[in-house]
């Protein structure tokens, strides 16, 4: 009959109106992203403040969009700011290329650029797409100190120290 | 004629032109609202405390949209037609009885700007009938294929629809004996016609729903087939005009609605407190509308041809046949 039919769908409807509502009140409740969410990169540091990053470029070679630009220069043990040789002196990724697809993670040798979870990633310039590397490095853990730092000779001359876990 | 009774018609024009306005604004937030909650989501509510400010937005945003005519347009009529759209909206309730008798500073007045007409459902069906010239124009005048066959759609529709909704009217005017709106009523102060006209309620309300081009017959606006149907070319304020048009109706035809079938402004304690009359209009025109946008949440869009076959196949001689019935049982028991 139609007009139970037609009851039926009313009552669907006005059924609904007294569940919670799915949305999400975006800028004030975040919804959680998965574990490998691919955003923002972020360059990490060991325990005691050291950059994991050794100005390799391998992420540069590796990035398809050619988002990123990688300078080094030497390390000392003065002045040093990670381990072994050398470190970055400009590390910049264009976020209007990079395609978050990942690669510089995997081609990076020392774990040191990882894709994290921000993806607030809204600018007004062009100027402003591109993040340095004062924006990319994550801050000093507690227990750490600030790059550059001086250290013992012969301390840090690995520039892949231990791995903790290879797989 | 005497100023005392110019100020009054004044006042009175102005707080309905008023509530139109007002109630357009607000009819789109709660439709948005209600729309929302029936599919599980929340709704506008940034503008302002639970979005009250939101029509204010759309608003603001309307009137510095560019308004474009196309080149091809006839340009007089392009203008014109969401002017004859939206008149008759803003003048059908120039007969509807909001309240009571009150007497304010020792006159008695009517809640209500002319609602003693005597041909007072005539008019409403007249003023009705004028708004599709509007949208047929505006379809016309765009010069665009999706917008003429929406405009061709809505003035077959609303013809058509318009037999049921007139022959709907007469159960309300056959029981109350009268065409004036005060005294349809003040009828209904006993008892709803609701309750010994259910068919012709029913009918009603299909009716209008098709009358303002409502979904489950939004036919002239179909997005999916006519992208937006008669006002496709039309931007900024002139699309305002459009939207007021279609709002106002709906608020109009719920407020004829609950005086011709729901007892208008009656409910308990009018007698004593005369105040409270436009409060019961007020809830019951919500209740409409309600309805129509818990319809639209729910139906699926008619097919055209069923549409016209649904029109002139069932609505018609359902509405022929209630009307008889009508008559005969109003004069066996009434007495003529």
């Amino acid at each position: 009959m139609l007009v139970i039919e037609l009851a039926r769908g009313l009552w669907t409807t006005f059924r609904s109106m007294f569940e919670k509502p799915v949305t999400f009140q975006y800028p004030e409740v975040k919804r959680p992203v998965h574990e490998r969410f691919r955003g923002r990169h972020e360059l990490k540091r060991f325990d005691n403040g050291l950059e994991k990053c050794i100005g390799c470029a391998l992420c540069a070679a590796a990035c398809p969009a050619d988002a990123i630009f990688v300078e080094a220069a030497e390390n000392t043990d003065a002045v040093r700011y990670s381990p072994g040789e050398r470190y970055a002196s400009t590390y910049e990724i264009n976020m209007l290329r990079c395609i978050f697809c990942g690669f510089c993670e995997d081609a990076c040798p020392t774990e040191a650029i990882v894709l994290e979870h921000n993806y607030e990633l809204s600018f007004t310039d062009r100027k402003q797409a591109i993040y340095p590397k004062e924006m990319l490095l994550v801050p000093v853990p507690p227990g750490g100190q600030p790059t550059p730092m001086r250290t013992m000779p012969g301390q840090f001359d690995q520039a892949i120290p231990e791995m903790q876990d290879p797989t | 004629m005497n100023t005392t009774l110019l100020l009054e018609w004044v006042i009175k024009s102005a707080v309905i032109l008023a509530f139109l306005l007002v109630g357009f604004a607000y009819l789109t937030l709660f439709e948005r609202r209600v729309l929302a909650r029936m599919q599980v989501r929340i709704g506008p509510n940034r503008a302002g405390p639970w979005g009250l400010l939101q029509p204010v937005a759309d608003g603001l945003k309307l009137i510095f949209k560019e308004e474009l005519i196309p080149a091809k347009a006839d340009r007089l009529i392009f203008v014109m037609a969401p002017i004859i759209t939206v008149v008759p909206a803003l003048i059908v309730l120039a007969v509807l009885p909001f309240g009571p008798a009150v007497s304010i500073g020792g006159r008695q007045i009517h809640l209500g700007l002319a609602d003693d007409l005597n041909v007072g459902a005539l008019y409403i069906l007249a003023v009705a009938s004028i708004a599709v010239y509007g949208i047929t124009l505006a379809g016309w005048s765009s010069n665009n294929k999706y917008a003429l066959m929406g405009g061709l759609r809505s003035a077959a529709q609303m013809v058509s629809y318009e037999l049921a909704l007139g022959l709907s009217f007469l159960g309300p005017i056959l029981l109350a004996n009268s065409m004036s709106m005060r005294d349809i009523v003040e009828a209904q102060a006993g008892w709803w016609f609701v309750l010994v006209q259910p068919i012709g309620f029913v009918i009603f309300l299909i009716a209008t729903v098709a009358e303002v081009n409502r979904a489950p017959f939004d036919m002239p606006e179909a997005e999916q087939e006519l992208t937006a149907g008669y006002h496709v070319e039309y931007s900024g304020m002139k699309f305002a005009l459009l939207f007021m048009a279609e709002y106002d109706k709906m608020i109009a035809v719920s407020a004829i609605g609950a005086a011709l079938f729901l007892g208008g402004y009656w409910g308990p304690f009018v007698q004593q407190v005369p105040w409270l009359g436009p409060l019961y209009l007020l809830l019951k025109v919500l209740a409409i509308l309600f309805l129509m946008i818990w319809l639209r949440a729910t139906l699926p869009r008619f097919r055209y041809d069923r549409l016209m076959a649904f029109g002139w196949k069932v609505m018609l001689p359902l509405a022929l046949v209630n009307v008889v019935v009508t008559a005969v049982l109003v004069v066996l028991f009434v007495g003529g």
